[in-house]
């Protein structure tokens, strides 16, 4: 199937991980992209948005994302979801349908409450995250370094969809920045 | 409520009998047994846990095939555990999708513990709310017959809550292999594709 790259969009910056990983979603045929959004996540998630070969779906809860990106892969799409660390709490009971199904699956996760957190509610869910993740099944990427995002990504997809695993790519506090409780926004 | 409630089996045979392109995702417990009984089909993906899951997942494949009437059923305490789904699925409002609730009022399943419904949430109500297109609640086979063509009409996202008699009705096993189930669904509905 062929894409038309829409033109409407705002222009990638090739300097910010963000874009590189919206290019390659659209370059691994990415067709539905659910998410509870993270501040991390904002310009990626406007940018799936703006694109209509993507369905963004906004959920009511990250366990939900992972039974629809079941469904969807039921039905010939790839997918992945967007979160923040608190929401992989939300998952577990729902992660056992990747491991009954051997199902392909790619999450995004930016990380809070590990490094210079200001909200104590989040750090336990930043502690427990990647241990989580792994006893799940699943293979976890960690990133820190922003020049490492986007290759870090291509590597989650393809162990995912060419093998049909799950698959988690950790995004640091560091890289993410600290959210400023601080500041006007 | 009338006397003679629904019997879950005849409502599922009914809904299934002319399926046509039908893709079905049902709940666990009691619907996946249901659509057994009506006659096992490569095209049925049946969930054995993942609880609070089959209207999500009833909608992601909805998306990824949106020219296939896609149907997801299941039991009440299956959706009240999933019951913000409904609200993206109305967010997203998939033409091809209908959520069907055989709705016992009860988790038939572990004893027959009552569920909010059986204190008198109103499934019906809340789907509205979502902005789903839910019809009336189904009392008896003349409306379970007018459902079952309006899951090919393509005016969803549909849904329906049914009320049936409380009792487990001798369970039809299907195969519970996930990616048996996974791969022959995908073959069925993707063919050389999957
Ligand atoms: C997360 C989770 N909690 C509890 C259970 C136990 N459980 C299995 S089936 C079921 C009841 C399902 O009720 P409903 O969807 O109304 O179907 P019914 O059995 O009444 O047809 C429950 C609570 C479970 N499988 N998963």
């Amino acid at each position: 199937m062929t894409l038309t790259h829409p033109s409407a969009l705002p222009a990638t910056d090739p300097n910010d991980w963000r874009d590189a990983v919206y290019e390659l979603f659209r370059a691994s045929a990415i067709r539905q992209v659910v998410y509870v959004p993270d501040a991390g996540h904002t310009r990626l998630i406007d940018r799936c948005h703006a694109d209509p070969d993507m369905h963004a779906v906004v959920l009511s809860t990250e366990e939900e994302g992972v039974a629809h990106l079941a469904g969807a892969w039921l039905g010939g799409d790839r997918g992945v979801m967007l979160m923040q660390s608190s929401g992989v709490g939300n998952c577990v009971n729902m992660f056992s349908l990747l491991a009954a199904c051997r199902l392909p699956f790619v999450t995004l996760v930016t990380m809070r409450g590990e490094w210079g957190e200001f909200n104590p509610w989040q750090v336990q869910m930043g502690r427990t995250t990647p241990d989580i993740l792994k006893i799940s099944g699943l293979t976890v990427h960690r990133v820190d370094d922003p020049a490492d995002v986007a290759e870090t990504v291509d590597s989650a997809l393809r162990i995912a969809f060419d093998g049909s695993q799950g698959v988690a790519v950790l995004l640091s506090q560091r890289l993410i920045g600290r959210k400023d409780f601080t500041a006007e926004d | 409520m009338s006397a003679a409630l629904l019997d879950r089996r005849d409502v599922v045979a009914r809904l299934l009998a002319d399926r046509r392109d039908l893709l079905v995702v049902s709940g666990l417990g009691s619907a996946t047994y249901d659509c057994a009984a009506a006659g096992d089909d490569p095209r049925n993906f049946y969930l054995w846990g993942a609880m609070g899951g089959t209207a999500a997942l009833a909608l992601g494949l909805a998306l990824a095939q949106p020219t296939k009437p896609v149907l997801g059923i299941t039991g009440d305490g299956d959706l009240l555990m999933g019951l913000g789904t409904l609200t993206t699925i109305g967010a997203q409002a998939p033409a091809n999708l209908s959520i069907i609730v055989l709705d016992n009022e009860v988790y038939g399943e572990t004893g027959e513990q009552p569920t909010a419904t059986a204190h008198g949430t109103d499934l019906t109500a809340v789907a509205r709310a979502c902005r789903l297109n839910a019809v009336d609640e189904v009392a008896d086979m003349a409306g379970v017959e007018a459902l079952a063509a309006r899951l090919h009409a393509g005016d969803g996202p549909l849904f329906a809550n049914i009320k049936i008699a409380p009792g487990n009705p001798e369970k039809v096993l299907p195969a519970r292999d996930g990616a048996y189930l996974r791969d022959r669904f995908r073959g069925a509905v993707l063919g050389d594709a999957a």
